[in-house]
């Protein structure tokens, strides 16, 4: 730098500020707004875990058509026998395209049924989304009522919940399934699970 | 040992960021030269420790270092070298060390190409664009530090890069959209730097112009780089989603396109400079916002990086601290500015006005749309919708042809005043364009759309406008070529940009509207037309990749049975990630692409297979390359070399006095 003399040139001409034209103070009011939204979206508790009303309940009664199979019906019978994973998920929902590949890995590698609930949902779009991405479910149940959704207290799309062998629901997932909620989250219920003597017994820790 | 190197050199990198927003910044308010031109090698210390923290990271993934989690989750010792050295910016940490090494990269550019600035505007900017580093940094040494390590017990392997992300696009795609984010500091940084002297003069925008066309130029590239890597990887043949990271990217682009036209005007006419300084600190705004709703989770996309509420809650308070801060400083500082030049309704600045004020438009369309689920999800207690692309398209579309409209008639307008007569006349051009545009698609496409006319009408309105703008500039010129020659690089900069935005919408229309594509089965001998062309399944084959291993198909082209060329699309299986990958193939050329993609395999030999026929698609992003190579044409000018050398002699006569 040659220019050493010229620093320092000047500071604020301070006329002119005394009163503050209202109109400038439009955007700040909008991006206040935004920051409300923001913050707001992004509650501080965690989202994706709710407790639910249903945890240590049966899973609730239904009778429901199939949705690949036509004239199936499927019932609260079909979900009992083992430790279980049910997903509830519709073609209008990105987040359960990106938990997708991980439902497809947790069916092929974990060895644990997956059952998928299609909620609010268009079955013919639900069967092509199937073939799209594939179908890591043993069956999917058609709720496009929402009926057992209501009964579920469902929140939105995705969400995930634990059944024990005797179709109790231990834990609830709100959410994508992502590998992390998987490995931290959801594999610990499911492995406690499969390991306790008696299936119906309380977890204490999530 | 390295790593560590990495992770310090990034802890010096944050002193030197410290040093940079103080030093200059005291200098400035004591009047200590000294001080201030500590700036310059301030600058360069931060960008050599940045970079020196980046390589250190790209050792750590050349050399397989699967003890640095961050190496651990991203890599994999099969990977491909190249897709080793990208995947330092595959996922959140290591991008971020990225865009932080990016804004060192133009913070160095300013102090090395400012010469020409007072020594206490250089010091005021350059101290800025440090405050806004020390934020980068330590949001990265706080909440996603890529050098951390899972010692004692680390794999014996990598979990592999994210197939998506093994890819050309995916390597200079995102260094590309950093460069634009990042380059909006530059002029945030003048703007603010402006304020805080007080005085809004044009002199700020001459400096910004050439700092705002590159970084604009550079986020376009990656935009359309973007498009072009949706549209050949993930297998839909879409090019565009309206997806909520897409439109964290198009945002501070339309936001930095409206800057750059009203640039434009305050740096020639005077007009619009409190505008113009607010457009400035909204773009960079809008990129910090785009960097809030990728990385902190609120928004669900196929972008998304992993979430964390910790690094959400730093972004966003930096976001509050940093455009509340600029929003508040404008309140304060703007008031009883005047602009110094007065303008008819009828003046080639009212049309710019017209450009920015729709393009304002459609940016808060764009932001209402991307956030919308958010408000819908906080009111109805959690129900998650989407909005998707039948909301943007009918608030987007229209808007833009407004603009476009405004586009083709601006090369005939005037400053100030334009006689009524010259957009009168502007009946021909239009009817021609329409006779031209209709007697084509009447006579070649499948189909007559009205709308494919009307919108192409107006490109080609926007090429004809455009053309004779440029003749008259030399029609009654005895030398042609060289008064050519002697036109202003940036005029041609403008043509080239007004020239891709034609290019692209004629892509954008006839992609839209003739593209025509079937989903169905296909076993081996299976044989489909569409489009005048025959599709024939021949086989399927096993292929063993680097890292996976994959099924793919023969599919023979014939156009009325002569083979017009091989496709081998690809479902591969990637072995270390565990994940399916659909990889399309592609028979491109200018004026139509066949693409081919494999779904799944049904019952036996045969698959679902997926044939598009797109005509005019390349014509997108070959447009999207002309708008930047017109932002990137402008910085050519001679004037901003010829400011420069004039201010440097005036100071130096200056000290010598």
């Amino acid at each position: 730098m040659s220019d050493s003399n010229s620093g320092g040139s000047a500071d604020a001409p301070t006329e002119a500020v005394s009163g503050i034209n209202k109109s400038l103070l439009i955007p700040l009011a909008v991006f206040v707004a935004l920051v409300l939204v923001l913050a707001v979206g992004f509650r501080l508790e965690d989202p994706h875990f709710l407790p639910s009303e249903l945890i240590d309940q049966q899973f609730p009664d239904f009778a429901l058509n199939e949705l690949n199979v036509s004239g199936r019906v499927v019932t609260r019978e079909d979900l009992i026998g083992q430790v279980a994973l049910v997903n509830v998920w519709a073609t209008w929902c990105p987040n359960c395209l990106i938990e997708h590949p991980e439902l497809m890995r947790i069916s092929r590698e974990e060895g644990l049924p997956l059952f998928g609930i299609n909620y609010n949902d268009e079955s013919v779009k639900a069967r092509k989304w199937l073939v799209r991405h594939n179908n890591p479910f043993q069956f999917n149940i058609v709720d496009d009522q929402g009926k057992l959704g209501i009964d579920l207290g469902v929140y939105g799309a995705p969400e995930t919940f634990v059944l024990d062998a005797n179709g109790v629901i231990q834990y609830r997932h709100v959410g994508p399934v992502t590998r992390r909620v998987w490995e931290e989250t959801l594999r610990p219920v499911v492995d406690l699970l499969l390991s306790q003597s008696s299936p119906s017994s309380k977890i204490v820790e999530g | 040992m390295i790593v560590e190197l990495g992770h310090f050199s990034l802890i010096l990198a944050l002193g030197l960021a410290f040093s940079l927003a103080l030093l200059p910044t005291i200098g400035v308010y004591q009047r200590q030269p000294r001080l201030m031109e500590m700036a310059g090698s301030l600058s360069a210390g931060l960008f050599v420790f940045l970079l020196l923290s980046f390589v250190c990271l790209a050792y750590a993934f050349w050399t397989d270092d699967f003890s640095v989690a961050y190496v651990a989750r991203n890599s994999n010792s099969a990977l491909p070298l190249q897709y080793k050295m990208s995947a330092i910016w595959g996922a959140h940490e290591g991008s971020f060390l990225l865009w932080t090494l990016i804004m060192g990269g133009w913070t160095l550019a300013v102090s090395i190409f400012s010469q020409g600035l007072t020594l206490d505007m250089r010091a005021r900017v350059l101290a800025i664009l440090g405050a806004l580093t020390i934020g980068f940094i330590l949001f990265m040494l706080l909440t996603s530090n890529p050098f951390d390590r899972t010692l004692p017990v680390f794999p014996a392997d990598g979990a592999d890069l994210n197939p998506l992300l093994q890819d050309f696009g995916l390597i200079v795609h995102p260094p590309m959209l950093y460069m634009g984010y990042v380059g909006m500091a530059v002029p945030f940084a003048f703007a603010i730097a402006t304020l805080t002297t007080g005085r809004l003069d044009a002199a700020w925008a001459r400096w910004s112009r050439p700092w705002t066309n590159v970084a604009w130029a550079f986020l376009t590239v990656g935009i359309t780089l973007g498009s072009w890597w949706a549209y050949y990887e993930l297998g839909w043949g879409g090019w565009w989603f309206w997806d909520a990271v897409e439109n964290a990217s198009f945002m501070p682009w339309l936001i930095g396109t409206a800057l750059v036209h009203s640039l434009a005007v305050t740096e020639k006419r005077g007009v619009f400079k409190s505008w113009t300084v607010l457009l400035a600190i909204f773009a960079f705004s809008f990129s910090l916002l785009g960097a809030f709703i990728v990385r902190s989770g609120v928004l669900t996309s196929v972008h998304a990086f992993a979430v964390d509420p910790e690094r959400g809650m730093f972004i966003l308070g930096f976001l509050i601290l940093v455009i509340g801060g600029s929003l508040m400083l404008y309140a304060v500082k703007v008031s009883g500015i005047k602009s110094e030049a007065g303008f008819d309704w009828t003046s080639r600045e009212t049309l710019v006005l017209v450009n920015n004020l729709l393009l304002v438009t459609a940016t808060g369309a764009v932001l209402l749309g991307t956030l919308y689920p958010l408000i819908y999800e906080a009111m109805t207690d959690g129900k998650k919708i989407s909005v998707g692309p039948p909301y943007f398209n009918a608030v987007f579309v229209p808007l833009m042809l407004l603009l476009f409209a405004a586009m083709a008639v601006s090369p005939t307008s005037r400053w100030k005043k334009t006689p009524l007569i010259f957009f009168t006349q502007q009946w021909k051009p239009v009817l021609a364009s329409l006779l031209i545009v209709g007697a084509l698609v009447w006579f070649l496409g499948s189909s007559f759309s009205g709308v494919v006319v009307l919108v192409d009408a107006v490109a080609l309105w926007i090429v004809i406008n455009l053309a004779r703008d440029w003749w008259s500039k030399v029609a009654n010129k005895a030398q042609k070529l060289p008064s050519l020659l002697r036109q202003t690089m940036s005029y041609y900069g403008m043509l080239l940009g007004h020239l891709g935005i034609a290019v692209a919408l004629i892509g954008v229309c006839t992609t839209v509207y003739y593209t025509e594509e079937k989903d169905l089965r296909m076993a081996p001998g299976d044989v489909v037309s569409l489009a005048g062309y025959e599709f024939r399944f021949n086989e399927m084959r096993k292929v063993q990749g680097p890292n996976y291993v994959a099924d793919q198909a023969e599919i023979e082209v014939l156009k009325d049975g002569v083979r017009q060329t091989l496709l081998f699309p690809e479902k591969r299986f990637y072995e270390a990630a565990r994940n399916m990958m659909t990889e399309a193939d592609i028979d491109p050329t200018l004026f139509r692409d066949l693409y081919v993609a494999l779904g799944e395999p049904i019952d036996g030999t045969a698959w679902a297979v997926r044939v598009h026929y797109k005509p005019f698609v390349r014509w997108i992003w070959f447009g999207g390359l002309l708008i930047a190579l017109g932002g990137f044409t402008t910085v050519l000018d001679r004037r901003y070399r010829a400011v420069k050398q004039a201010r440097q002699a005036s100071l130096t006569a200056g000290v010598t006095v």
